[in-house]
């Protein structure tokens, strides 16, 4: 199997599901190990400058992941994600929320359902990660979010530019 | 995650923009009088044949795309045709960014991860 590592991200035809697959060069059992256990989750889930800190992580059916994302200046956002089916080495289903420090729902964004499946390829995982939304305007809200995001990033970047052109 | 700082974001954003491009394309009546100006430019009259609502209805959501510059309106003669901003419309394009950068950065570390392990 060739691995390109390359992202392929898209909206799939109903319009309330993103497919995100990527290939990745190691046995599944070691993917599915960084997936599942806090201390390697910790180590991958947030993007830099951003750090994953787990709470607690009870990863069987019916468990939760209860996590928060802490940000370069110590801002905290807490999530929660509860996992509903679980088949070993093959896929997980699980429920992702935004919640307070004690794990409550806020309803600060649309929830998001996650199915996670990795197909194993001999010394490689290719990993398929399909979040479903209850509607395509809950998708839409993601978006516009994701969209405003971006369009942020671009003008902190600016500001940067003209901080260190012009000073 | 890409969300956590998007909403804070979010928040002081809605006061500075009044409407955008993701506002216009989230109602399914202006989607369709999108997807009808992909295939030409219109008269309000035309346009305003496809739907069962008012003329005044339809008109009131092309006004909303004209404010997010996704429809521009130039007069023919005595006529006002609609016509679409493609260039704007690339905007809509350009939504998965974020979300491809967000997942290819968190998928590098996890190759790090995966070659430590």
């Amino acid at each position: 199997m060739i691995i390109t590592k390359e992202t392929n991200i898209r909206k799939d035809a109903s319009g309330k599901k993103l497919i995100v697959t990527r290939d990745f060069d190691a046995p599944v059992e070691k993917v599915w190990r960084a997936w599942t256990e806090s201390s390697l989750l910790d180590n991958w889930w947030a993007p830099r400058p951003w750090r994953a800190q787990t709470k607690s992580l009870a990863f069987k059916e019916g468990g939760r992941w209860l996590y928060a994302m802490v940000g370069p200046d110590g801002t905290r956002m807490c999530c929660r994600v509860d996992f509903q089916t679980i088949q070993l080495q093959k896929n997980f289903t699980a429920l992702s929320s935004f919640c307070d420090e004690n794990g409550m729902d806020t309803g600060t964004a649309p929830a998001m359902e996650w199915k996670v499946e990795f197909k194993s390829a001999g010394t490689a995982t290719m990993i398929m990660v399909e979040i479903s939304f209850d509607s395509e305007a809950d998708l839409q809200k993601i978006v516009e979010m994701g969209f405003k995001e971006g369009f942020t990033m671009a003008l902190g970047n600016l500001d940067e530019i003209l901080d260190t052109e012009l000073h | 995650m890409l969300i956590i700082f998007a909403t804070i974001k979010l928040q002081i954003l809605k006061k500075v923009t009044r409407r955008d491009v993701f506002q216009a394309i989230a109602d399914p009546t202006r989607r369709t009088i999108l997807n009808l100006l992909i295939v030409q430019s219109m008269t309000p009259n035309s346009l305003a044949e496809h739907f069962q609502s008012s003329r005044q209805a339809v008109s009131k959501h092309v006004n909303i795309l004209v404010e997010c510059q996704l429809v521009k309106q130039e007069p023919q003669g005595r006529e006002i045709y609609y016509h679409l901003n493609t260039q704007k419309m690339k905007e809509v394009d350009n939504w998965l960014a974020p979300f491809r950068k967000l997942w290819e950065d968190r998928f590098s570390q996890l190759d790090d991860v995966l070659n430590n392990l």
